[in-house]
Order: C-alpha cells, then sequence, then structure tokens
C-alpha cells in the first residue's frame, strides 16, 4: 500500500517549488545568510539599504545571464557565447538608439532580435549540425565578437537617446536592471516548473534518450534553450548599453564565466537534469555579496578572483559530498 | 582435436561453490567449476544462465558474493583484472578493447612496453622483437607496423590473445570469440586454440555454436539459471542431449500459466520485407488486435533492432510498415507514439527512466500533452491520474515525488509500462520486459500483458526467458542472425524446438 502525505494528495505544487524543486537550496541559503550576518559584523557599511541595492545592481546583468545558462545547463548543454552577445547585443542597441531615430522599442527590439538570432544558429548547429555545444558556443563567441567590431567599427557607440538609456536608471528607488532581473527569474522559475516544454527541459537533461523514448522531440527542446539563452543575452546586453550609455564592441569579457559560476553554485547540475533558476538566483547573489564585501573590506581586486575561484569549486564539491 | 583429460590431474583452476546476485536478482548460484591444463573447456546455457558472470568473476571483473577461487591448490582472492593478470587468468572480450590508433606491436605489449634502462622511453627494437616473438607462437601473420583500426576482427583477437600470452597466462576466457567472424577467421582461431594447448593453456570458452563447441571443446559444463547442471566430456555428450540440459526439463517454477486467447481482431500492424543494413533482413510478420506476437532469439540475433525499428529509435532502412493497415513511416518515437505504437524499453536505465525525476514526472511523461491547457500542466490532474496509474499497477512507492532511481528493479519497469501505457496506445511493444525484476513483478506483469490483450491491443512481446514467451504468445516468430528463421505455436513447441532454430548452425 503506498503511502502518501497530504502534500501528494493535493497535487499542487508548493509555492517554494516554483525557484528550486531541489534539496540544495536550503544549504546555499544558509551559506548566503551566514556571509552576510559576518559582513555586517565586521563592517557597519554592509548592511544599509543603498548597499544592498548596490549589490542588486552589480548582479543583475550577470544574473539575467545565469537564468539563460540555467536552460542551457538543465539541458546537459554549455553556452559560452553569451560575452560576446552582450557586446554584439550593445552595439546593435546603441546603433538603433541615435536620438530621433526610432522610437525607443526598436534598439530594445533589435537588440534582443539579435541575441535571439545568434542563440537559434548555437540551437541549429548543436541539434542539427551534431557539433558539441563546447566547440559550437566557443564558434560563436569569436564570431559574434567579430561582428561586434565590425558593426561599430571597433568604436564604442555613442550619442544613445536618453530613453534608452533611462533603462539604466531607478524606479520607485529600484534599479530597473535589478526589477528586470526579478520579473526574468519569475517566469523563468514559472516557466520551468509548469509548462510541458519546462518539464521537457528536465527530461532531456535528465536521461536524453528516455525523454527520446517517451516522444519528446529532443532538437526542438535543445533549439529552445539556446535561442532563449540568446535572447536573455541580448536583453542583458541592451540593459548594458543603457546603464553605460554606450554600445561597447569590448564589453562582456568573461561574463559567460560568471554566469556559469552563479548556476553551478546555485545547485544546478552540469550534466543536466538537476536543479533550477532559484538557485541561480542565490548563485549570483553570493558571488554579489561576496565582491561586495571584500571591497568594502578593501581586500584588492586580485584577492577577489582568488576567493572567487575557490567558492565555485568549493560548491560544486560540496554539493558532490552532500549528495553521496 | 579432442583428447582425454585425466580428472585426477590438479587442476589449474578450480571455482568452487561460486555465488552472485545482482539487485537481488541471483544470477550464479553454488557454481563449482575445475579447470585443467591444455584443455578447452566449454561453458555452455541460454541467454542469462550465468556463463558471462561466472567468467566475469574468474577474470576478476566482479567479486562473488560467496565461494572461493582456487590456484594450483592454493586459494587466491581475485579483485580486478589486474590482479587476474597476476594470476594468469586473461580474458578475451566479447567486445575487443584494443587501442585503435597504436600499431599491433604496441598493442600486444600494451602495459609491459621494454623501457630503456636509463631514460625510460620505449625500446622500439625490443618491442618489435617481443612482439613478432609471441605472434609467430600463434603462427600469425600480422604486419607489426598496422595500425589496429585497420585490422579485422579475427585479427584484433589474436594480437588479444598474444597479448595475454606475453603476460604469461596460463588461463584465456574467451566469451564468445568467434560471434562476429567469418568461418574462415574460425578456422585460424582453431589453429590458435591448439597451439595454446599445446603450450599447456587452459581455455574457457563460451559460444552458443554447436558445431563449433564439439570442434575445440575437451570437456562441456552447462548452466541453467544461474546454477551448474553438469560438466561432462564432449566426446560422450550427444548435441540433442546438450540442448535439453540446457533448456532443463522442468519449467521454472515461477513459470507463468498459459493464457486463454483474446478474442482476435483485424491485423493491428503488418510489417513486410523490413530491414536494416548488417542488422535484419526480410522481416516478415502481422499483430491482430487481442493477438500476443512472441519474437524469441538469441542474443544479438536482431529483436531489439527490429522492434526499435518499429517504434523509431533506430529506423529501417526499408521495407514497409503499415498501422491499421494504413502504410506509414516512422522515423522518430513522436510519430510512433501517434500512430498509437508504445514501447517498454529493453534497457529501462538507458532509455527508459529519468532518474533525476520523480516517479510522478516518469509516469506521465510521454502522455504530458493530456494533461495541460495549452503548454501549462494542470498539475492537480497530473497528480491524480498519476496516483491512479501508481494503484492500478500496485507500483510501491512512498509517495509519487520519490525519485524514480528509489525504486527497485520491478517496481522500475512498472513506471516504464505505467508510462507507455498511459498514451493509451494499440501497439504495445515489451522488449524484455520481465528482465532483472523478482518473481513477484514478474507474475503481475504476466497478467497485466493478459489484460492488455483481452482489452484488444496488440502485443509483440521479447524475451529471452522462453517459458515466460511460451505461455504468453498466441505465436512466436524465432529470429536467428538477423532473420526469422521459424513461425511456432506455443501449443504445440518446445523449448528444444525453438532453441534448434535460434542457434546459429
Amino acid at each position: 500500500m503506498p503511502c502518501r502525505s497530504e502534500a501528494d494528495a493535493s497535487g499542487g505544487r508548493p509555492l517554494r517549488d516554483l525557484l528550486m524543486p531541489s534539496i540544495q537550496r536550503g544549504s546555499i541559503l544558509i551559506a548566503l545568510l551566514a556571509i552576510c550576518l559576518i559582513l555586517s559584523l565586521m563592517t557597519p557599511n554592509f548592511l544599509t539599504v543603498a548597499n544592498l541595492i548596490n549589490v542588486a545592481r552589480q548582479i543583475s546583468l550577470n544574473g539575467i545571464l545565469a537564468v539563460g545558462v540555467t536552460f542551457v545547463l538543465l539541458t546537459g548543454g554549455v553556452d559560452l557565447s553569451l560575452g560576446s552577445l552582450v557586446a554584439l547585443t550593445g552595439v546593435v542597441a546603441a546603433t538603433f538608439a541615435h536620438p530621433g531615430d526610432y522610437p525607443v522599442v526598436v534598439p530594445i527590439a533589435m537588440g534582443i532580435l539579435a541575441g535571439t538570432a545568434c542563440g537559434f544558429v548555437n540551437g541549429t548547429v548543436v541539434t542539427w549540425g551534431k557539433v558539441a555545444p563546447f566547440i559550437a558556443t566557443l564558434g560563436m563567441m569569436t564570431i559574434a565578437r567579430g561582428l561586434a567590431l565590425l558593426v561599430s567599427g571597433g568604436r564604442p557607440v555613442s550619442n544613445m537617446s536618453p530613453e534608452l538609456t533611462r533603462l539604466g536608471g531607478e524606479l520607485a528607488g529600484l534599479p530597473i536592471p535589478v526589477l528586470i532581473l526579478l520579473v526574468v527569474t519569475l517566469a523563468a522559475g514559472f516557466f520551468l516548473a509548469n509548462t510541458r516544454m519546462g518539464r521537457h527541459v528536465y527530461a532531456v537533461g535528465g536521461n536524453e534518450r528516455a525523454a527520446r523514448s517517451a516522444g519528446i522531440s529532443v532538437p526542438r527542446v535543445k533549439l529552445f534553450v539556446y535561442t532563449l539563452c540568446g535572447a536573455l543575452a541580448g536583453l542583458a546586453g541592451v540593459v548594458l548599453a543603457a546603464r553605460i550609455t554606450t554600445g561597447q564592441p569590448n564589453a562582456g569579457l568573461g561574463y559567460e564565466l560568471d554566469a556559469i559560476a552563479a548556476v553551478v553554485i546555485g545547485g544546478t547540475s552540469l550534466s543536466g537534469g538537476v536543479g533550477g533558476v532559484g538557485g541561480t538566483l542565490l548563485g549570483a547573489l553570493l558571488i554579489g555579496v561576496i565582491n561586495n564585501g571584500l571591497d568594502l573590506l578593501n581586500v584588492s581586486s586580485y584577492y577577489q578572483q582568488i576567493v572567487k575561484g575557490m567558492i565555485i569549486v568549493g560548491a560544486v564539491w560540496l554539493d558532490q559530498k552532500t549528495k553521496a | 582435436m579432442t583428447s582425454e583429460i585425466s580428472e585426477s590431474a590438479a587442476p589449474v583452476l578450480e571455482a568452487r561453490h561460486i555465488s552472485k546476485a545482482f539487485a537481488g536478482v541471483q544470477a550464479l548460484s553454488d557454481v563449482s567449476l575445475t579447470l585443467q591444463a591444455g584443455e578447452v573447456h566449454a561453458l555452455m546455457g541460454e541467454n542469462g544462465a550465468g556463463k558471462s558472470t561466472l567468467v566475469k568473476v574468474l577474470a576478476g571483473v566482479h567479486r562473488a558474493d560467496a565461494g572461493r577461487i582456487v590456484r594450483n591448490g592454493q586459494p587466491v582472492t581475485i579483485g580486478s583484472p589486474h590482479e587476474a593478470l597476476q594470476e594468469g587468468i586473461a580474458m578475451i572480450h566479447q567486445e575487443l578493447m584494443p587501442i585503435p590508433d597504436l600499431t599491433v606491436a604496441e598493442n600486444v605489449l600494451l602495459g609491459q612496453e621494454p623501457a630503456h634502462r636509463l631514460f625510460g622511453w620505449i625500446d622500439r627494437r625490443r618491442l618489435h622483437e617481443r612482439a613478432e616473438r609471441l605472434l609467430a607462437r600463434l603462427d600469425a601473420r600480422i604486419g607489426l607496423q598496422r595500425k589496429m583500426r585497420e585490422l579485422s576482427v579475427a585479427q584484433m583477437q589474436t594480437v588479444e590473445i598474444a597479448r595475454a600470452l606475453g603476460r604469461d597466462a596460463r588461463i584465456v576466457i574467451m566469451d564468445e570469440p568467434t560471434a562476429a567472424i567469418s568461418d574462415r577467421e574460425v578456422d585460424s582461431l582453431c589453429e590458435v586454440i591448439r597451439r595454446l594447448k599445446a603450450r599447456g593453456v587452459a581455455i574457457v570458452y563460451i559460444t552458443h555454436k554447436m558445431d563449433e563447441v564439439y570442434r575445440v571443446a575437451d570437456r562441456i559444463s552447462v548452466l541453467r539459471d544461474g546454477i551448474h547442471v553438469g560438466t561432462y566430456p564432449a566426446a560422450r555428450l550427444d548435441r540433442q542431449r546438450l540442448i535439453s540440459l540446457m533448456v532443463g526439463r522442468e519449467w521454472a517454477a515461477h513459470a507463468p500459466p498459459v493464457l486463454p486467447s483474446a478474442a482476435r481482431g483485424d491485423v493491428a500492424l503488418a510489417v513486410h520485407g523490413l530491414g536494416r543494413d548488417g542488422v535484419f533482413q526480410d522481416i516478415d510478420f502481422q499483430v491482430r488486435r487481442g493477438e500476443v506476437l512472441g519474437l524469441a532469439g538469441l542474443m544479438g540475433a536482431g529483436r531489439t533492432e527490429v522492434v526499435s525499428a518499429l517504434f523509431g529509435l533506430q529506423p529501417a532502412d526499408r521495407g514497409e510498415i503499415r498501422v491499421h493497415g494504413t502504410r506509414v513511416g516512422i522515423r522518430c518515437p513522436d510519430q510512433a507514439i501517434r500512430l498509437g505504437i508504445g514501447m517498454v524499453t529493453e534497457d529501462r536505465t538507458g532509455w527508459g527512466l529519468v532518474p533525476s525525476m520523480s516517479v510522478r514526472h516518469n509516469v506521465t511523461l510521454a502522455a504530458l500533452k493530456k494533461y495541460c491547457r495549452g503548454p501549462l500542466i494542470r498539475h492537480r490532474v497530473e497528480a491524480g491520474v498519476a496516483e491512479e496509474r501508481l494503484r492500478a499497477l500496485a507500483i510501491k512507492t512512498s509517495g509519487a515525488r520519490q525519485a524514480v532511481n528509489q525504486l527497485s528493479g520491478g517496481n522500475q519497469q512498472k513506471v516504464v509500462i505505467a508510462r507507455t501505457l498511459l498514451a493509451e496506445p494499440s501497439i504495445v511493444i515489451l522488449d524484455e520486459p520481465t528482465r532483472g525484476i523478482d518473481v513477484g513483478a514478474k507474475t503481475e506483469i504476466y497478467g497485466l500483458i493478459a489484460r492488455l490483450a483481452q482489452q484488444g491491443k496488440a502485443i509483440l512481446l521479447v524475451s529471452s526467458e522462453m517459458p515466460e514467451l511460451l505461455s504468453l504468445s498466441d505465436r512466436v516468430l524465432v529470429m536467428r542472425e538477423g532473420r526469422i528463421t521459424a513461425e511456432l505455436d506455443p501449443r504445440q513447441t518446445s523449448q528444444e524446438e525453438v532453441l534448434k532454430y535460434a542457434m546459429p548452425v
């Protein structure tokens, strides 16, 4: 006789599962709170509204990218092209954003569209061309960087309309990039938990062959995640251009690795099938808080890099230990 | 080539009372075997009789749960293939594992390359001399400089055997060495075996081919359901008796009762001239609604490949498939499911389950669309359906949210079956549905198959357990080497007859 708990009988999904249906969520949250506690004891400047908003602003770009990467990693893939896509899409958006040229939706749409197109190409090469994701997106990383330089002529694209640069500002005291990150994370979490495609993303990453024999079109799922990841990179590119009021062809160096780090710290498995965007948000926050804390404590940025690297390895190591 | 081996000579290797279970399924129980120097000892038995498990215990791939191994009168522990080699036991695997981009000479001496005394680099001249000497002992003529990937399977085998000789192996285990080689190459393998015998090497030989057994074996040991039936001098055991020892006179204790046939309906699935290059050819059959069609054959006969083609996992190259009279092309499982074909795959961990997902999500994976409004999953409906299915198939879980990889093999298999049936197929393919599960779950699956037939589903059943196949099926097709060799009425036939058509001649 199978025993059933109340939660099972109700059939509804508790709200906490919306963002990350996984056990490790708890341990990251505890780590994050512990670090916050230590920092607030060590420096009075940490636990202030202004500083916390500052942290949120600092992680917003990485967070948006990391949400996209979460989808890709959940299917067992990887996307290395994001940093270059941020540069390309920022340049594209800035090009369409000179004052008086077009309404503000045009540069935003063009930026996101450029990212979507590149993501679609990534997905096509991976599925139809059967090229390993590492290689396919490594190629796109170089191609997109070249395109960004080509479109901008190698120089920053400035003279952007204030309507667009307002996207880098604030709304009701909160930075707009942070609001965008929140909306993106909630939407992605809802999508993964409540749509058929979301379920299929987990199935493909968990066991691709089983997903296929359950009638799931594996190429369609993969094409979808790479395209979505590209679209979110486009969004991040537009937001970055708005914040720094230029389209920088050299922007975004190494962003893809920061995004992957946040996802992995957040408990999403590199081999796919396990994890979620809630953990990713916590992972991005953890990196952001530590960077911020070390800044406040006047630790040199050289050390910050070393610490970040150790956290990435340590988080995954802990994850392995707790699973075994 | 047979010779009398005196039973009294001290054996070079003994396995005493070996038992081994995998996930609760007994693969070997209390099996004993002795090997004399210079003999070829054939291991015979049906699929799953325990032959491979036994030799893997001897070769250090598996560790026995009980029993001991005795080498030249001394008890030894063999914990790894490396330790087995140190005891002089080498195994030539079914799937050969050479390093394709190294040369023949390098492969022969892999792991014991002669190194320069001072600097440690490989001494090519000595390497070639030694490889040449080892190959000459087998009278094999293979260019030492050739890349391994250019060789035929038989030549690779010879290289593997030379490597075993280089390790000073006194016992060589060959697991179906002739499964993938031509008749002429079999001749040269026999010559190699003769030379090994002359050097006093003991050989354990697994094969399904009757002619070969009588050509090379001195003694034959028969295994059935993990039990040692007996060991006989090859000269005093005729074919008929060997086959009946392999299948056993009695039906297994848990053999299902012969089921009443459901009423037959129209032809649900018809296949004509189906083929895939090098795998199966000229496959013709029909299955009616309410009928169970059994597919018998040895491992590698092409049964799984045929049903995989019907489900679109590995599409066929040619031939015609008709579903309810309409000609269809099936290129992927998605299409098959939409045509009303469901399949329970042979390998439930590889092709069946998503281990990281809950039981509930695994059950609904193939039919999720039915529980959606637009793109959104209706969780309550989904949960209700999954619960209902778990109850209907008596799947034991601690709740539908339990991770599916925590279930027992039998319950995992029932999850895969539940998922397949949830898509409401009219044609159900079951590939080894009872492999590796306990007796209770087996009986439940037998009952389920009967119910499905009664509901008017057309069922295609692949099974290597012959009692099961004979009692569940309305008709049985036997496959051998990619072709259908017989259609038998399970009420008129015997296991011996099925095996006769299944064994390569």
